[in-house]
């Protein structure tokens, strides 16, 4: 509002930042947002996942500006376009490596991440909305990854595009129009590519930066969980800091920066030496143009999404309609936003939870990388019974969890945050 | 003038402004949400597209493309076409009851042909869209990902995608993950085998 110009900032020192801070909260920002924000001291490893989906966030964008230089969105040139960044521009191979790997390794940083929210309660009370924050940028990350899917368009692209974009088809009375209208053709044609160009280049990373701001912003503002799962601000010192809490800056920056080097060798690894990785990051169909006319002999999603995927296939299609498989899928997604409100345990942590939860959570990580397996697979064999199988496995775990997480046994909680004298 | 606010009128005043903007917001929409709609270019190109069936063998199949789609020309084995009737147990909608196509086609019953030799579809399995594969002679099996069509495998389309199987009226199976048999198109066949997708007049006779 109206304050006076020297009362705006957290510091009023001199100099240009003292300048800047009578104009711009800069030394509020940095002290609230870093080196006053004071974090459990007993972080462990699941705690790298956040900062580096930030990292995978920063590269994506970086090295999506460049392709967009050289990219063409007509379903002409599209394919052509990317041959001549991977052979022709110096430097274009890596900046698309680091791309295309930068997807897959924005997924397994994420599920780690969600992994390590289920480990720990971090969406429990008073962290809900963080996690919802958090759902909607996996649910965007996913129309995201998705579109630029599309964008070389080889014959995996296009196909691909085709078998999802008709989900929607299966919808009753506006599926029809309705994928007329995502397709903007009555096929998946140079429409549909120029405007999931737009999408994933403009308005879908504007969205998702937005959404990453507002969940920090919440995670700030409560403060952060921790493996013991307890609450840090009950004991504090003279000086009104958490006993147990270490200011984020330097603290936590260093220690991230070793799990940020660490990851960095890891993903350049695969950048280097496998950045198609056996065809799970970049499919092999997809070395070749888009065909309209020629399915690749098996279409598979890109490996993050084979999972949901393995559930759309598992169900059936009943009552003359397959929306059903749609609605499960999509429901395998949107389970997630209640989480915070399935789970009734007393208690927050895994450490402290009993044995029920422990086996629900191990069935349920099981069950969704063999979900993810089937995905990869043709619908043959054994694979359709055990989709089937862990779909329903998958389902349990959130549909009984208020029942099994409110009946196990817990372990009495510490007071302070254990491992330290 | 007065020194009292009068809130109730500012209220409504606001709820009336407010109500006002909303409905430009929604009409300055229309014309976005319609950008997606296939423009005239697209319609253009829709238009119905003629083949030549004539210069097909017996067992042998066209692709053409129509609004972007692959569309199936079949020319059927006679033996095949007689044997038609034979699975309907098996079939999850042997009347097409269920199933999209013209209503002269589902008049034919098991052929679902204009001209019984002549069949014509989309190349689109009812799953989710991926094109099936033909295979019309009985027992000409192929190998898709290791699966195994049947030795009493009549002949038909198989979708490599979800394993749906259909019949050679591109009837489906009972238990596959498509639920509905295989589009068919609008189309004409004339009495010399020429037939054009995408129009319902009948074909005149020559």
């Amino acid at each position: 509002m109206a304050a006076a110009p020297e009362s705006a900032g957290g510091s009023t020192g001199g100099g240009l930042i003292g300048w800047i801070d009578q104009r711009f909260p800069l030394t509020k920002l940095w002290k609230e947002q870093a080196a006053a924000y004071y974090v459990p001291k007993n972080f462990n490893f699941w705690y790298y996942f956040g900062v580096l989906s930030l990292v995978v966030l920063a590269n994506q964008l970086v090295t999506g500006i460049f392709l967009t230089m050289n990219y063409k969105p007509s379903s002409t040139e599209a394919f052509a376009s990317i041959e001549y960044i991977m052979r022709d521009v110096d430097g274009g191979w890596l900046i698309r490596y680091m791309h295309s790997t930068g997807a897959s390794a924005f997924f397994i940083v994420i599920y780690l991440h969600m992994f390590r929210a289920l480990l720990y309660g971090s969406h429990r009370k008073p962290r809900e909305l963080i996690w919802i924050f958090g759902c909607l940028i996996f649910l965007l990350l996913m129309a995201e990854a998705f579109m630029g899917y599309v964008l070389p368009w080889g014959n995996m692209s296009y196909w691909g595009a085709q078998v999802i974009v008709s989900l929607f088809s299966s919808l009753p009375v506006i599926g029809g129009s309705l994928v007329e209208w995502i397709r903007g053709d009555y096929y998946i044609a140079d429409a549909t590519l120029n405007r999931f160009f737009a999408l994933h280049v403009a308005a879908l990373p504007l969205a998702l930066v937005f959404l990453v701001i507002a969940h920090l912003m919440a995670l700030h503002e409560v403060g952060s969980n921790n493996p013991d799962g307890i609450d840090i601000k009950k004991y504090k010192d003279a000086e009104g800091h958490p006993l147990d809490g270490v200011p984020f800056h330097p603290y936590y920056t260093v220690k991230d920066l070793v799990g940020v080097a660490g990851f960095l060798l890891l993903f350049c690894g695969v950048i280097f030496f496998a950045p198609t990785f056996g065809g799970l990051f970049l499919e092999t169909p997809n070395f070749e143009p888009a065909n309209p006319l020629q399915t690749p002999p098996h279409i598979a999603p890109v490996w993050y999404f084979t999972p949901f995927y393995a559930m759309l296939r598992a169900v059936p299609s009943f009552a003359g309609t397959q929306v059903w498989g749609v609605l499960v899928m999509g429901a395998a997604v949107l389970v997630l936003f209640f989480v915070p409100w399935l789970d009734r345990s007393p208690v927050r942590s895994i450490r402290y939870r009993g044995p029920i939860y422990k086996v629900m959570l191990t069935i349920f990580v099981l069950s969704f990388i063999a979900l993810g397996i089937c995905g990869l697979k043709p619908p043959a064999g054994i694979y359709p019974t055990l989709a089937k199988i862990c779909t329903v496995l998958y389902f349990a775990f959130f549909l009984l969890m208020p029942w099994y997480s409110k009946f196990d046994s817990v372990k009495p909680l510490p007071e302070r945050l254990t491992g330290h004298a | 003038m007065s020194d009292q606010v009068d809130h109730s009128r500012r209220r409504l005043l606001t709820a009336a402004t407010v109500g006002t903007g909303a409905i430009g917001l929604a009409f300055a929409a229309v014309p976005f949400l319609e950008s997606w709609e296939p423009s005239a270019r697209a319609k253009a190109l829709g238009a119905p597209v003629a083949v030549d069936a004539s210069k097909l063998e017996a067992g042998q199949m066209l692709k053409v493309v129509w609004r972007g789609q692959a569309v199936f020309v079949v020319r059927r084995i006679k033996s095949i076409v007689d044997q038609l009737g034979n699975h309907d147990a098996l079939l999850a909608d042997p009347a097409s009851d269920d199933s999209t196509q013209p209503a002269y086609i589902k008049s034919t019953g098991a052929v679902r042909a204009r001209n019984p030799e002549y069949w014509v579809g989309l190349a689109v399995c009812t799953h989710l869209g991926c094109s099936p594969l033909g295979a019309f002679e009985a027992n000409n099996s192929f190998q898709v990902s290791g699966v195994d069509l049947g030795a009493n495998w009549p002949g038909g389309f198989y979708c490599p995608c979800h394993g749906s199987k259909y019949d050679l009226s591109g009837r489906v199976f009972k238990s596959m993950p498509a639920p509905k048999n295989l589009t068919i198109p609008p189309y004409t066949i004339s009495a010399d085998e020429r037939v054009v997708i995408g129009v319902d007049d009948a074909p005149k006779s020559a």
